[in-house]
C-alpha cells in the first residue's frame, strides 16, 4: 500500500485533468464538453482524497471536499443537460457553432 | 513490486487510457460508454486508497446518475450511430500540444516539490465518522456547507423543471404574438 509514493497518484490525476482539457478544446458538441469537465472534477477529487490520505490522515477535510464536488457536480450536470434539451428544441442542433445568437 | 502495487498501476492505466478514448471517439455513445469505465476506474481507485464510502458515492452518483443521464440525453438528441464531424487538425495539433505542455509542466512541479511530511497516523474514514463530522456544529463540523448544497440541490431542481418545462398555452400565444 504505501509502496506507491503520492506523487504517482498526482500524476493519474494531472494527466487526467489535461485529458479533460484536451477534450474541452476539441470537441463541437455540447454532451461531450459536459463528459470532458466531468473528467476534470474527477482528477480533483483524486487530489483531495489522496492528500488526506498520505498527508493529514488524522482528519477527513479532504474526504469532505470531495463528497461536496461530488454533489455539486450533480447538480450541475442535471442543469448543463436541461439547458441542452432545451436548446435543441429550438435550434435543432447542440454543437456550439450553431448556437452563436450571444456571441458578441 | 507487490500485488497492490500492480493493481494501482492496472487501475491508472484503466482510468486514462479509457479517458483518452472517451474524449477523442467520434461516436458520441462509444464516447459516454468510455467514460463510464473511466469512472469505474476511479472508484476503483477510491477502493485501493481504502475510502469506500467515496467509492461507494462515486459509483451511486457519476455511474448511476450523470453517466445515464448524459446517455439518455443523448438518446433525445442524436442519431447515436452517427459520427461526429472530425474536430480541424490545427486544432487538434494546438490542444494536444497545449495539454502535453500542461502534464509536462506539472509532472515536473510535483517531481521536484518532493513531499516529506508524509504522516504515518492511522486513517479513519469510517462511515461513522464521517457523519458524525458532518453534522457536528463544532468548529470542525461541516453542518453549515451540508445545508448550504442541500439549498443548492433544490435550487437545481427547480431550475431544471423551469428551464424543461413545455412552453404553456399563455406562453404560446404571447410567442405567436411576437412573431406578428
Amino acid at each position: 500500500m504505501n509502496e506507491v509514493p503520492l506523487t504517482h497518484i498526482l500524476f493519474v490525476s494531472t494527466a487526467l485533468f489535461f485529458i479533460g482539457m484536451y477534450g474541452l478544446f476539441t470537441r463541437r458538441n455540447i454532451i461531450t464538453m459536459l463528459m470532458s469537465i466531468e473528467l476534470m472534477l474527477n482528477s480533483v477529487n483524486i487530489n483531495f482524497v489522496a492528500f488526506n490520505k498520505y498527508l493529514f490522515p488524522d482528519k477527513l477535510d479532504g474526504l469532505f471536499f470531495s463528497l461536496f464536488i461530488i454533489t455539486i457536480a450533480a447538480a450541475e450536470a442535471a442543469v448543463a443537460i436541461a439547458i441542452i434539451i432545451n436548446l435543441y428544441r429550438s435550434h435543432q442542433s447542440i454543437d456550439v457553432d450553431d448556437a452563436t445568437e450571444m456571441k458578441f | 513490486m507487490n500485488t497492490s502495487t500492480i493493481i494501482f498501476y492496472a487501475i491508472a492505466a484503466l482510468i486514462l487510457g479509457a479517458a483518452i478514448l472517451a474524449v477523442t471517439s467520434l461516436k458520441i455513445f462509444r464516447s459516454a460508454i468510455w467514460l463510464l469505465f473511466s469512472l469505474v476506474g476511479i472508484a476503483a481507485l477510491y477502493f485501493w486508497m481504502q475510502v469506500e464510502f467515496i467509492a461507494a458515492i462515486q459509483i451511486v452518483v457519476y455511474v448511476g446518475g450523470i453517466v445515464v443521464l448524459i446517455i439518455f440525453s443523448i438518446f433525445l438528441t442524436q442519431q447515436s450511430g452517427k459520427e461526429m464531424a472530425k474536430p480541424a487538425t490545427g486544432k487538434m495539433i494546438f490542444s494536444a500540444l497545449a495539454a502535453l505542455f500542461g502534464i509536462a509542466f506539472t509532472f515536473n512541479l510535483i517531481n521536484h516539490y518532493g513531499f516529506n511530511n508524509i504522516s504515518a497516523a492511522p486513517f479513519n474514514p469510517s462511515v461513522d465518522e464521517i457523519g458524525m463530522q458532518m453534522l457536528s456544529t463544532t468548529s470542525h463540523g461541516f453542518i453549515l456547507p451540508f445545508e448550504v448544497v442541500s439549498m443548492l440541490l433544490l435550487a437545481a431542481m427547480v431550475g431544471c423543471i423551469v428551464i424543461a418545462m413545455k412552453p404553456t398555452e399563455a406562453n404560446i400565444v404571447h410567442l405567436n404574438k411576437k412573431e406578428d
